[in-house]
């Protein structure tokens, strides 16, 4: 039956169809796998979600090689959720990348371009849904290079530089994670995620020091993918230089696995107790946090480039959703991980309204965008309504992560850190408001001048996000329900 | 204090290991030569691979043949895990090497300095 | 028809319009139809609704749970059907001035303006119909957003920096320190709807509740309580009838309606005035109501002078219901129908005399009295009103206020409200007595010069309620008197 190797399709399917593109090498054909396989993602994901919400956690053998010692796909409600959102942006971005890439990237590579997309998406899945820590190292590694290869592919030339920085530092945090790995497969003698969880509860982990440099060494090395202050460094230059396709997808799905992973890590391996009782991780996570969302949105206030200033927003969102984790109660929780969708979904909708800016007015800088509200009403709409969620105003989703966060932070008794978000959100309404601004109340000149709407094809996909931003704020039991039983998931842990 | 010195030498691998991964994070870091940073962290890499590798071997230890006659054999599983490594090291480093390259025909040089000198950095 | 879909139909109304009025972007006579069908059809739901209420009907609306706790309701109590009655009759009659003052000043983005503005009636109904405080702050959000660009409309570097100050004011306000309110409260309490006695007694110690009180009363930066009435001053570099909307049809009757709101069915008056939280409260809006009089006292320019005005006359309505008796949150909610009147003629005046004269200071206005006699009799009513003298509205409030002090045991905001109203005399008769008893001084020579009629027709209407409101006052307290009793 089909029906049982999803688990496998979700992964094996686009890295295949990568393979495909690079060998067909034509860009309309690969533009049609590409677009296929991405349609496909969303109904296999979707029907994983369904069958775990129905029947609980899905334990699939790769190959047939039963766990531990095989690889273990385990999906439980906790990356079932994460997978729904990755393949959501997959289905999104397709249709909206067919203009953009074509004006944006050479002819002769945009082949290439689909197949590094493929291939980063089916890393990312990877991660997601395997249970099986070195597999988690090697996915890891197959969506980062395909990253620096995208990020390579833009048309600035410093975007190299910012792909050979990512390059740098994303493998540093890579063989981190590799060693921290390691070091407790010599304490555990196994891989698989349950294992491991399971084997640690025997040690003593107190007197037991390479559990605790494992703990610190993965929570560096994922922590560097996530972009969690002070380790952001990459962040802001790589989406700033990647083309606008690239940017979009990599924000609202890049940084939202790694977050996973660390959630994986913290709540269901190494466990409640030992990470946030017996250490004061989340003290620390909590400062880095709140650092990460001051830097991030003071710094985008001062950016002219809005690639650049929503690349810093992000990372001053990240830092949200670590606050919703370093919070430790259920309802922060809830708020960190509906956020990670819900800021999917606001980035997503801000890079494609700025995907269509770069294509129609040629500009993304917000100094070369004056009037751009007025030549092209329907994406800066779409941008504004975006910018609100991003702010946090009710009826939105911003504002459903933000209340849970709020909530959190006033039930752990540390409401001055509920003032700290909210004292960030009105950084947003700054940076945003500039945008806002320059683009409706001044006269249009240069290319914005010249702009007309982009074509349907970016404006639905853009305008589906913003939907979803305004329909999942007035109605959040979905995605807050999903994230509340996923919260609920990783605090009992795999047990 | 005396007691714990063999407990270092014993795991003198460890700190083989550990000697490497600070030497090719400090070429990374101190070197502006982008090929000098790959080197730097091929060496990094290399470093835990050696990990893995020795905290799978058994002293006196065969290799991992069932058989008569092999009783204590080394753990295969580090290796194999290595092997893969290996694989995404190579990748990293084809891929560094191939930006490297377009770094030097788009800016005519591999010096982070020089490139940062000339202000292309926002 | 069903009483509940009333409201339903109250709130999709002005959106409606919203939608309608682009459509017509290069027909301004179809468009300013269009605004007035949607005004008209609000007012008439609006009445409809009232004539329930008044007979004792409690409307009230669940649209759905967006999480747990989380809920879009509407519940209508009799405050909230004032504010509504006043916004959406006032609507009518901006939008007619309106019409007159546009195009009459050849103001640009005209489409957008009625969009903007038919957007943030259908907030202040929200506002005003909301059943828990979750769904009055979406509604006063969308208020404080959709005010943005008619502040910012003239686009000129002094419109987009009032309207900066105004978005980062408002938004900041609410969100740094009304949210938090609304979380805390939901912490303490379990729930966030609106309940006659409130929700908070016995959840929460006395020292606890004036914090909270005064996250309340500084989050709802609308309420323009000092220091946080910067915002209001700076906003005059709107249009003239969007300052009619900042200040009397909508902005900050919902920042004072929600202040009422909050401390009537959120904090309970009785649970208020037994903790004594409320007292820092009085006595800060006593004092922000002089010194609000005091600067209007000395401004020069006519639209801040109304602007300080403002500030002063807010403070009452936040006095009147800081002081937690029941005849004072009757005179709050007088007050705020009673200011809305007044305030909108005077701002009327100003605009009307702006489009005809192109005057903005009051020492420009010797004379004038004779070229516009309508425009200034009408100034004369709306100033007389805010100051409080019979026969005009104005006084039953002042009224109210005072016997709620008296009855609170606060007698010296007795003193206070007398005070305060003589210099509600000194800074609003001097434009009068110029207009009417100086001579011209730039070589009038006779003949009417007014503005459009659609503006004087505005004004004289407004002018004529504060006169209605002093007979029909009785009907409002009884209203409002209604809500005592739970």
């Amino acid at each position: 039956m089909i029906a049982d190797h999803l688990p496998a399709l979700q992964v094996v399917l686009p890295l295949v169809a990568a393979t495909v593109c690079a060998m067909v090498d034509r860009r309309h054909v690969a533009y049609v796998i590409a677009l296929l396989t991405s349609f496909a993602m969303p109904l296999i994901a979707v029907a994983l979600l369904i069958q775990v919400l129905d029947q609980g956690v899905i334990s699939y053998a790769m190959g047939g090689w039963e766990p531990p010692i095989g690889i273990e796909y385990r999906i439980d409600v906790a990356n079932a959720f994460v997978l729904v959102i990755l393949s959501l942006v997959a289905a999104l971005i397709m249709p909206y990348a067919a203009r953009s890439v074509a004006a944006e990237i050479p002819e002769n590579k945009q082949a290439w371009f689909y197949c590094m997309y493929l291939l980063c998406l089916s890393g990312l899945l990877g991660i997601t849904i395997t249970g099986d820590a070195f597999n988690a190292f090697v996915f890891l590694e197959i969506s980062s290079l395909a990253t620096y290869v995208l990020i390579a592919m833009g048309a600035d030339r410093r975007a190299l530089l910012a792909a050979f920085q990512y390059l740098v530092m994303g493998t540093i945090g890579a063989t981190f994670y590799v060693v921290g790995v390691g070091l407790l497969y010599t304490m555990t003698g196994t891989l698989n995620f349950a294992d491991i969880a399971a084997r640690l509860q025997e040690l003593d982990i107190e007197t037991s020091r390479p559990v605790l440099a494992a703990l610190a060494f993965i929570t560096v090395g994922i922590g560097l993918k996530v972009a969690m202050f002070p380790l952001h460094a990459w962040l802001p230059n790589a989406y700033a230089g990647a083309p606008s396709v690239a940017t979009a997808f990599l924000a609202a799905t890049a940084t939202k696995v790694a977050v996973y992973l660390l959630l994986r890590y913290f709540y269901t391996i190494f466990g409640f107790d030992v990470v946030f009782v017996q250490h004061p991780v989340a003290q620390v996570l909590l400062i880095l946090a709140v650092a990460g969302m001051f830097a991030g949105s003071l710094i985008a206030i001062f950016q002219d480039n809005i690639k650049r200033m929503l690349a810093w927003s992000s990372v001053a969102q990240i830092g949200y959703i670590l606050l919703g984790v370093s919070l430790i109660n259920h309802t922060a929780l809830t708020g960190g991980i509906v956020h990670l969708f819900n800021h999917a979904l606001i980035k997503g909708a801000l890079f494609f309204a700025v995907g269509g800016f770069a294509l129609m007015a040629g500009t993304v800088r917000i100094s070369q965008l004056a009037g751009i509200g007025r030549t092209m009403p329907v994406t800066m709409a779409a941008f504004v309504l975006a910018g609100l969620s991003l702010i946090g105003v009710p009826g939105t989703v911003g504002f459903v992560s933000k209340w849970y966060l709020v909530l959190g932070a006033f039930e752990a008794g540390m409401w001055w850190v509920g003032f700290l978000i909210l004292i960030t959100s009105l950084l947003a309404v700054v940076y945003l408001g500039r945008v806002v601004e320059v683009a409706f109340f001044r006269d249009p000149e240069g290319g914005a001048a010249k702009a007309i709407e982009p074509p349907l094809s970016m404006l639905a996909p853009t305008w589906i996000l913003v939907a979803a931003c305004i329909v999942f704020g007035i109605d959040a039991e979905l995605t807050a329900g999903t994230a509340m039983q996923a919260a609920s998931v990783l605090i009992e842990g795999l047990r | 204090m005396i007691e714990a010195i063999p407990d270092l030498v014993h795991h003198y691998n460890h700190w083989v290991s550990i000697f490497l991964m600070v030497c090719g994070l400090y070429i990374v870091v101190a070197r502006g030569n982008m090929v000098k940073k790959l080197v730097g962290l091929t060496v990094f890499q290399t470093a835990v691979f050696l990990l893995y590798i020795s905290a799978g071997k058994i002293l006196g230890g065969t290799p991992p043949i069932i058989a008569e006659g092999y009783e204590h054999y080394a753990n295969p599983l580090p290796h194999v895990l290595i092997l893969t490594a290996i694989v995404v090291g190579v990748a990293t480093l084809a891929v560094g090497l191939g930006l490297v390259v377009r770094i030097n025909e788009a800016f005519g040089t591999i010096e982070e300095e020089e490139i940062f000198e000339r202000g292309e950095q926002e | 028809m069903n009483v509940d879909a009333l409201i339903i139909l109250a709130l999709i109304i002005p959106f409606c319009g919203a939608a309608l009025i682009p459509l017509a972007h290069g027909a301004p006579n179809v468009r300013e139809t269009i605004t007035l069908v949607t005004a008209t059809g609000l007012f008439a739901t609006v009445m409809l609704l009232l004539r329930e209420v008044m007979a004792g009907a409690r409307p009230s609306y669940s649209v759905i749970e967006v999480t747990p706790g989380l809920e879009i309701a509407f519940a209508i109590e009799p405050l909230g059907m004032l504010f509504a009655a006043i916004a959406s009759t006032l609507w009518i009659v901006t939008s007619v001035y309106s019409i007159g003052y546009m195009r009459g000043n050849n103001e640009p983005r005209q489409t957008s303006y009625y969009v903007w503005f038919a957007i943030a009636l259908g907030a202040a109904t929200g506002i005003a119909f909301s059943g828990n405080l979750f769904t009055l702050f979406l509604f006063y959000e969308i208020l404080s957003v959709s005010t943005y660009p008619l502040v910012a409309h003239k686009g000129n570097e002094e419109a987009k920096r009032g309207a900066r100050v105004y978005l980062m004011m408002l938004i900041g306000a609410s969100l740094v320190l009304f949210l938090p309110a609304i979380v805390w409260t939901f912490v303490v309490a379990g729930t966030l709807d609106f309940t006659p006695g409130g929700i908070l007694e016995g959840n929460i110690g006395p020292i606890a509740t004036g914090f909270l009180l005064a996250l309340f009363a500084f989050g709802i930066g609308k309420a323009a309580v000092m220091p946080l009435h910067y915002w209001l001053p700076t906003a005059m570099v709107a249009p003239t009838p969007v300052s009619a909307l900042l200040h009397a049809v909508a902005v900050v009757k919902a920042g004072v309606f929600t202040v009422t709101k909050v401390i009537f069915y959120i904090f309970g008056i009785d649970f208020l005035s037994e903790t004594g939280a409320n007292e820092w409260l009085v006595i800060l809006s006593s004092i922000g109501l002089l010194a609000a009089s005091l600067v209007a006292l000395n401004k020069d320019n006519l639209k801040a002078r109304l602007a300080y005005s403002t500030v002063s006359q807010l403070a009452y309505v936040v006095l009147g219901a800081a002081l937690a008796s029941s005849l004072a949150v009757v005179g709050a909610g007088l007050h705020i129908a009673m200011h809305a009147a007044g305030k909108i003629t005077l701002f009327f005046c100003a605009g009307a005399i702006y489009t005809a004269s192109k005057k903005t200071e009051v020492s420009q206005l010797d004379g004038i009295g004779w070229r516009m006699p309508f425009t200034m009799a009408a100034f004369f009513i709306g100033a007389l009103c805010v100051i409080g003298v019979p026969p005009l509205g104005g006084v039953w409030s002042k009224w109210h206020l005072m016997a709620g002090a008296y009855e609170a045991g606060y007698a010296p905001v007795v003193a206070v409200l007398m005070i305060s109203t003589l210099l509600n005399i000194a800074y609003l008769l001097p434009p009068v007595i110029r207009a009417f008893l100086m001579p011209p001084t730039d070589g009038y020579k006779g003949g009417l010069k007014e503005a459009p009629l659609a503006s004087v027709g505005a004004l004289s209407l407004t002018a004529v309620f504060c006169l209605l409101l002093f007979f029909y006052a009785d009907a409002i307290r009884g209203l409002l008197a209604e809500m005592l009793v739970y």
